[in-house]
């Protein structure tokens, strides 16, 4: 069945308008910051708030069309909803939480049991199914959320930051799990989240919500090679910057400043562009370069300088404004503190040129 | 000191945990109020405790052994456990709509509903009467149909205890389904569940604990209503004569007697405070 909702939502001063269809199979993910409307969608599709226009159709089945006066509230609509929280209910074990669906179906109690049973099983919770969800870790609770919203052979299935409950350890087991019962699953799943990762491994195809609009649609890979937003560049870590299309694949940027790289072939001299440079591919030094290979020099301050995992990343004030990263070491030698005055080097080559194509203005 | 104190030689003497509990507390409660607190628990504690001091431990046994006192004791347990059951029944499904509705006027049938709680007993039983007597609004009519009439019989002392005891369980429970996290039941409608199912299997198992505490709560009021009981049912013996009223009436001429009944009517306010403390006392969840 494939889902297709043209949504419409307006609630006081915010607006959802999106668009999105998920075909049977496919993991839709719904990439957006906090506010973007990413709950509002799923609470749509689930059925838990109405929509102010438009339709939302799973299959053949109009679940909600306000011109038509049709609206199928949640407890009839097939849709599976695994929330962020879980909402496992607290009085009833991990079984019963399963048989739960397939009890309020009309199921007699121990052929719901029964099922329950085998569909935790499945999922390897077999030794699970008399605990109830207090006594269960965050992995373990949202398998049992999952298995739960399986039960009911839901025609949709919805999951809601997944993995944000978790911890960084537990987060790594359950993404692989998760993506295998994704695989399973004939239905379409959409999958709410703001963590890029999340997003990269368990879905086959990204719509970035900002602002209660498209902002970009594509494959996870698309996206994170060549975001359309600011917003998705800070997530998959690139400097993203907009500009025209000059001469010789020479980019003049919006925000001053002009770097040259490698142009898109559908590309023509005058379009708008984007320019996306890793920053990693950005080397950094305290006295003007000599000539180099490098096409890209500009020179700048440093406003920032924060510690990551593994190095540390230099904010540099341009034009154009760069995200730097280098090791803690190198941070040290160049004694790199606010203020300071540095040089920014990066190779054409590195420097991504294409087009707003995958982009929706708002 | 021994070894077995590690730096006791070198910096002297540790400090009891008992000492350190009073250094911690030291100035902890001003005279201006400690004085007042001291005199509110005086206040509250002693006629408690002349209840004891004056019983008259003897003469209990035979006091308590009076057909009298085991007809009222017998009809007060049995009105007040029916008067529970029946706020339960009503009450439940009302604090459920009180809780949940998104009705404008609500607010203002809220006030009504707990108007009871700080009614006098007594304007109770007179409105009873007007409503369900045999002249009443409502009651003239039940009586024209069926020549049965409510207020001096059996069922006229669980209505007057309803009617002052339900105030107590809609108004716990209220809060409880107030509290209670409406995303279970969210939860639930996307499983399927009807709004009657989701409220059964998910909903009253969550407030469970705060259905218990109002219930007891209204068994207790139930227990020691008086005004709108005599107001009413009047006080016939071994068929609206419960105990409060046995005691008031024993007070006339058998002081031993009041002394002992009020005992018994303690030790049940005793045990129901017991029942109670673990949802009283502890920061409120779910309940």
């Amino acid at each position: 069945m494939n889902l297709h909702a043209d949504v419409l939502v307006r609630r006081g001063a915010f607006t959802l308008d999106v668009d999105i269809t998920a075909m049977p199979g496919q993991v839709l993910g719904v990439l957006g910051p906090n506010g973007a409307g990413k709950s509002t969608l799923l609470r749509v599709l689930a059925g838990l708030d109405p929509l102010s226009a438009g339709h939302v159709r799973l299959g053949e089945t109009m679940l909600d069309d306000p011109s038509a006066g049709i609206f199928l509230p949640a407890a009839r609509r097939p849709v599976g909803i695994v929330f962020q929280d879980y909402r496992l209910f607290p009085h009833l074990s991990a079984l019963d939480n399963v048989a739960f669906g397939l009890r309020a179906a009309g199921v007699d109690r121990p052929v719901a049991r029964e099922r329950a049973a085998a569909l935790l099983h499945r999922l390897g919770l077999a030794d699970l199914s008399s605990r109830r969800p207090g006594q269960l870790s965050g992995g373990q609770a949202q398998r049992v959320a999952l298995a739960r919203a399986l039960a009911t052979n839901p025609g949709l299935l919805l999951l809601d930051e997944p993995l944000s409950a978790l911890d960084a350890r537990t987060r790594l087991e359950v993404r692989a799990h998760l993506r295998e019962h994704l695989r399973d699953y004939p239905g379409p799943v959409l999958v709410v989240t703001h963590d890029p990762l999340e997003a990269m491994v368990l879905t086959d195809r990204l719509v970035v919500i900002e602002e209660g609009r498209v902002v970009q649609t594509g494959s996870p890979l698309e996206v994170a090679r060549r975001p359309a937003t600011q917003y998705v560049a800070r997530l998959v870590g690139l400097n993203l910057w907009s500009g025209r299309l000059g001469r010789a694949g020479r980019v003049d940027l919006e925000a001053g400043g002009a770097v040259s790289g490698v142009v898109d072939a559908a590309m023509v001299e005058g379009d708008t562009v984007l320019v996306a440079l890793r920053p990693t591919a950005i080397t950094l030094s305290t006295a003007q370069p000599g000539p180099a290979s490098a096409r890209n020099v500009w020179g700048g301050q440093v406003v920032g300088v924060e510690l990551l995992a593994d190095r540390v990343r230099v904010e540099v004030d341009g034009p154009p404004h760069a995200f730097v990263d280098i090791t803690p070491a190198a941070v040290t030698e160049l004694d790199l503190t606010p203020g300071r005055r540095v040089w920014l080097a990066a190779k054409a080559t590195e420097t991504d040129v294409y087009g707003v194509a995958g982009r929706r203005d708002p | 000191m021994t070894d077995l104190v590690p730096g006791a030689p070198r910096r002297g003497r540790e400090r009891t945990d008992r000492e350190l509990g009073r250094a911690r507390a030291a100035g902890a409660i001003p005279w201006p109020l400690g004085v007042p607190a001291a005199l509110g628990v005086l206040f509250l504690v002693v006629p408690l405790a002349a209840l004891l001091v004056r019983a008259p431990w003897s003469a209990l046994p035979r006091v308590l052994w009076d057909q009298a006192v085991l007809d009222a004791l017998r009809l007060s347990l049995l009105c007040a456990t029916a008067a529970t059951g029946v706020s339960f029944v009503l009450g439940v499904p009302l604090a459920w709509f009180l809780a949940r509705s998104p009705w404008r006027l609500v607010g203002i049938l809220r006030a009504l509903v707990t108007l009871p709680l700080v009614l006098p007993p007594v304007v109770g039983g007179v409105a009873l009467l007007l409503a369900l007597g045999r002249t009443g609004i409502v009651g003239e009519w039940v009586y024209r149909w069926t020549s049965f009439s409510l207020p001096f019989t059996t069922w006229g002392v669980v209505v007057a205890e309803t009617f002052v005891a339900m105030p107590f369980l809609v108004v716990t429970v209220e809060g409880a389904f107030r509290a209670a996290d409406q995303g279970y039941e969210e939860a639930a409608a996307t499983l399927g569940a009807s709004r009657l199912t989701t409220f059964a299997r998910v909903t009253l198992p969550l407030v469970a604990p705060s259905l218990g505490a109002g219930a007891v709560l209204c068994w207790a009021r139930a227990l020691g209503e008086f005004g709108a009981t005599i107001t009413f049912a009047g006080n016939t013996p071994g068929r609206t004569q419960t105990m409060p009223l046995l005691v008031y009436l024993a007070l006339e001429d058998d002081l031993d007697a009041a002394v002992a009944l009020s005992l018994v009517l303690l030790l049940v306010s005793v045990v129901v405070l017991v029942a109670l403390r673990d949802r009283w006392l502890r920061p409120v969840s779910v309940a």
